[in-house]
């Protein structure tokens, strides 16, 4: 129980000060424009790669057919432009159709 | 905090709505598997309002089930070390009262980054932001509720094709950015390396790795001057 406690307390406490480090950081630091510049950049390569990990692999292994297929389906739905509600959709039904089917 | 909501339109709510209501039915499955991993109820909603943050909550209960306290926490905080970088990139949405932005903070997710970013007109990114956090906070939290009342429903979100909805999500925000050729080299290369990385490194680390993709902007100069 007590372990339970620390353990949530650590895992919230560590988590929000990530994220508040970075918001007071900005404030704290004198970036030059050129290196301002780059944040928004490194967080579109955060998200990039959480999308590419999560979308091609699970838990250190390829992730299968079915969410790499499904991922691909709705980013091509994205990319001609149809709503960002179809292509998510477009998404997980391509990824659940498949392994209804038996693709892993 | 007000004025911002003005700048929200109707696609933006019914986008937002969309992705708020699947990671509803992931907090359900959080719940779930939380609960039939053997932590008791209050611990799990404790965790998914304290904490706010999917995977390391994921993590942090497949370690406690093994045994693991200190990996619990210590993976956890290391799957949420991209927060840090967030922080830097969305401080310009969190300016202003104190009060909007230790709250705005909590609200940092991959998703409200990722629809903060997405807004062509700066004008909109802090309701896009404010939007996004608020309403995966209330689902996400929602969903943990009914996962833990209702034990066994939805236990595996990849049956609803879930687990391709967040990626693509995801994606489809970073879309309109990636069209501009420096942006999409850099996306590129930070994604390549982690899905490299993933394969020997613990979870966390390659997503972090991904800041190498930098160093494509910064070994061009004009790159980086053209982005906004």
């Amino acid at each position: 129980m007590a372990m339970l406690i620390v353990v949530i307390v650590a895992l919230a406490v560590g988590t929000y000060a990530l994220r508040l480090a970075g918001v007071l950081l900005r404030d704290r630091l004198a970036l030059p424009p050129s290196v301002a510049r780059l944040l928004p950049l490194a967080a579109v390569a955060l998200l990039a790669a959480l999308a590419a990990t999560a979308a091609l692999t699970d838990a250190g292994e390829w992730a299968g057919v079915a969410r790499p297929v499904g991922v691909l389906a709705g980013v091509v739905a994205a990319w001609c432009r149809l709503p960002f509600v179809a292509a998510v959709v477009i998404a997980a039904a391509t990824a659940a159709g498949l392994r209804l089917l038996g693709v892993p | 905090m007000g004025r911002f909501w003005r700048t929200l339109d109707r696609t933006l709510i019914r986008d937002v709505a969309a992705l708020a209501a699947a990671a509803g039915l992931v907090g359900l499955s959080f719940g779930a598997i939380a609960i039939a991993s053997g932590l008791p109820a209050w611990a799990v909603i404790t965790m998914s309002v304290v904490v706010f943050a999917g995977g390391s909550q994921f993590m942090a209960v497949g370690m406690l089930a093994a045994g693991s306290p200190v990996a619990a926490i210590l993976g956890g905080l290391l799957l949420n070390a991209r927060h840090l970088p967030f922080g830097l990139a969305v401080a310009d949405v969190l300016v202003g009262a104190w009060g909007s932005r230790l709250a705005g903070s909590h609200l940092m997710i991959d998703e409200s980054v990722a629809f903060a970013l997405a807004q062509s007109d700066p004008r909109r990114r802090a309701g896009a932001y404010w939007l996004t956090g608020i309403s995966l906070f209330v689902t996400w939290n929602l969903g943990t509720l009914l996962g833990v009342t209702l034990g066994g429903v939805v236990d595996d979100p990849a049956r609803f094709g879930l687990d391709a909805a967040f990626p693509a999500a995801l994606l489809a925000l970073l879309l309109p950015r990636l069209r501009e050729a420096s942006v999409r080299r850099v996306a590129l290369v930070g994604a390549a390396v982690a899905v490299a990385g993933t394969f020997y490194l613990p979870a966390g680390l390659p997503v972090l790795l991904a800041l190498v993709g930098l160093l494509v902007a910064v070994r061009q100069p004009a790159l980086a001057e053209s982005t906004p």
